[in-house]
């Protein structure tokens, strides 16, 4: 059996982790850091239902996202389920593709880095509804496998893929238009 | 034999390491020989890579360390 006392030593580690999905969760710096505060207590708390040599880490996930939504997603302003509109498939490549120097410039990992800043990735997860947010969060950001994301959400493994796959677009068409606003879809490129 | 529509629908559950040995053999097969899928494959895993990056890109703020260490030992006062 995990004992407490054990808990900060193995559990400390993660804060940074849970912080920035917290914050990508709660989408601000207060309620993000009250979340983590409360997955660390709640945690501490029930350690002794954790079984030692399982994975730490989606354990601490697990009780972030249940804390999350019972508690914060009150809080929210927008609507919790929502739909989105359908786009087309491979969005983001087809559009960016079809500029000869943005595709030349896309084979370079860092050049392709810079196309984006932080603040338009983050904005382009922190705009999706929440029911297209927390799978592409916990896919994307997180690593986690559409089992684990399954049972943390508790939807079926179905409805995972199909709102990772229509929530990814989605943040395309967003990072889209960053990227026809500043001009990088231009000739000039 | 996974033709280019077959292998674009499986794009997600291949970057996401969720195919069986099967289908993601099938997969390798038909990528090694289409370049316009390979192209894709790689813009998508590249954009994925970007995304992890950035989102997962934060400063603690100052003071929740302290501040989490410091539930453990009120919680172990409290009865």
């Amino acid at each position: 059996m995990a004992e407490s006392k054990d808990f900060a030593k193995q559990a400390m580690v993660f804060a940074p982790q849970l912080y920035a999905a917290a914050l990508r969760m709660t989408r601000n710096q207060s309620d993000a850091e009250d979340l983590v505060q409360e997955t660390f207590l709640r945690g501490f708390r029930s350690f002794h239902t954790y079984t030692e040599g399982t994975n730490l880490r989606a354990w601490l996930f697990r009780i972030l996202t249940n804390l999350f939504i019972n508690s914060y997603r009150a809080k929210q302003r927008r609507p919790i389920e929502t739909d989105l509109a359908d786009v087309e498939d491979l969005y983001l490549y087809r559009r960016l593709g079809s500029f000869e120097a943005a595709a030349a410039s896309l084979s370079a990992e860092d050049q392709f880095m810079d196309l984006f800043s932080d603040t338009e990735v983050k904005t382009a997860l922190e705009d999706l509804p929440e029911n297209f947010r927390l799978p592409v969060l916990l896919a994307d950001v997180e690593g986690f496998a559409y089992k684990e994301i399954a049972e943390m959400l508790d939807i079926p493994v179905g409805t995972v893929m199909s709102r990772l796959h229509r929530g990814r677009k989605a943040m395309q068409r967003a990072l889209y238009e960053y990227a026809e606003q500043r001009g990088l879809t231009g000739p000039h490129i | 034999m996974a033709d280019c529509t077959e292998t674009i629908k499986e794009l997600d559950a291949f970057l996401d390491g969720e195919l069986t040995d099967h289908v993601r053999e099938q997969i390798h097969h038909h990528l090694s020989g289409c370049v316009d899928c390979h192209q894709a494959f790689d813009f998508h895993a590249e954009l994925k890579s970007v995304i992890q990056r950035k989102c997962a890109n934060e400063e603690m703020p100052e003071g929740l360390m302290e501040k989490i260490q410091q539930c453990f030992n009120t919680d172990l006062l409290d009865p």
